[in-house]
């Protein structure tokens, strides 16, 4: 029973810390490039949460591999199709616009996500969840109040958040792909279910949405497969960057 | 956004403890100063609650009248209260 399970935690952890790890890594991008010094400030502080949400998974993730793997490693060691996140979170940061709508996404998907976590009966898993759940209202509070900013700001503010969004929804159905690993967790009561939470994440979405005057885009023919390790190009270019050091000087502490 | 008006920030550090004033930010308004604050000046737990003002709410007393604003007090030392003895256990005078 227990490596079978095992299997299953390992590729839920995976996915939950890959999300955190590659959004955390975009968010990067901006430090130095933002457009005010307190909004550049605000964004590497969302980016330190995530990575910091990022250690604590993956590092749990190799223990629970038991092969001797830890987060680092996990991190830096794999290539592009070893990877399960989510395609929305490798997605280019684009202007400020597009990076807080993909980030009102993210966190509008997690927040539920991990207070459901929170209640799971793996105790170490719970007791990441909790600690990131602060973390994450914030994230919500903070690219919401945004997204409604920006779409009932200026005619310019709007016509990028339309854009933004054009961008964006495609790939919203992946963030909510249940493999057969997550399935089974779910019936152990280990994660929530993802289909489970997507209801609450279309009001979140039509609440913030209608608020900031920006209608819901027709439906599109969604883009999926993070969970299965297709990934973009983007993806790719973002690893090579993150990698670099750490594949260069494998062995190198400091 | 270079436009966003600037706001005096007042962080307090523990429960009981005066607001001291940490610097300043931009923002478009009062719920976005409190955000800029809070990501600026308590990143590495300096606070546990935020004031925020604009600073051109701020009446300041002006430069040139400080001698007649604040010299007179020097030559009032009786005003201190620094001629009573106190117990060595009264912490915090």
């Amino acid at each position: 029973m227990a490596v079978e399970n095992n299997q299953n935690l390992f590729s839920a952890l995976i996915q939950l810390g890959d999300d955190a790890l590659i959004l955390s890594q975009r968010l990067c991008e901006w430090s130095g490039h933002a457009p005010t010094l307190e909004l550049d400030i605000s964004l590497s502080n969302l980016a330190l949460d995530l990575v910091g949400q990022a250690t604590l998974l993956l590092n749990y993730a190799g223990e629970v591999e038991g092969t001797g793997r830890n987060g680092d490693t996990l991190a830096y060691r794999r290539d592009h199709n070893e990877f399960r996140n989510c395609l929305i979170v490798e997605q280019p940061n684009g202007d400020f616009g597009q990076t807080v709508l993909r980030h009102f996404f993210y966190s509008a998907y997690a927040l539920p996500m991990y207070q459901g976590l929170a209640k799971s009966t793996d105790e170490h898993l719970a007791a990441i969840a909790e600690k990131a759940i602060k973390e994450l209202r914030y994230h919500f509070e903070y690219s919401s109040g945004w997204v409604i900013r920006l779409g009932d700001g200026t005619e310019e503010s709007r016509t990028r958040m339309l854009k933004a969004l054009d961008w964006l929804w495609r790939f919203i159905d992946d963030m909510f792909v249940e493999d057969a690993a997550w399935s089974d967790l779910v019936d152990a009561n280990v994660v929530p279910s993802r289909k489970g939470l997507r209801e609450e994440f279309d009001a979140t979405v039509l609440d913030v949405l209608s608020r900031a005057g920006l209608e819901l885009p027709a439906q599109v023919w969604p883009i999926t497969g993070g969970r299965e390790g297709r990934h973009s190009e983007h993806l790719s270019l973002l690893l090579a960057e993150m990698q670099v050091l750490s594949r260069a000087h494998p062995e190198a502490a400091w | 956004m270079s436009d966003w008006p600037l706001w005096e920030v007042f962080v307090r550090t523990s429960g009981g403890l005066d607001h001291r004033h940490a610097g300043s930010i931009h923002a478009a308004d009062a719920a976005m100063a409190i955000q800029n604050a809070r990501d600026t000046y308590t990143r590495r737990m300096e606070g546990v609650s935020l004031w925020v003002v604009r600073s051109s709410d701020i009446t300041a007393s002006d430069p040139d009248t400080s001698e007649a604003m604040f010299e007179p007090a020097a030559s009032k030392i009786y005003r201190h209260p620094t001629f009573y003895s106190l117990p060595d256990s009264v912490d915090h005078m």
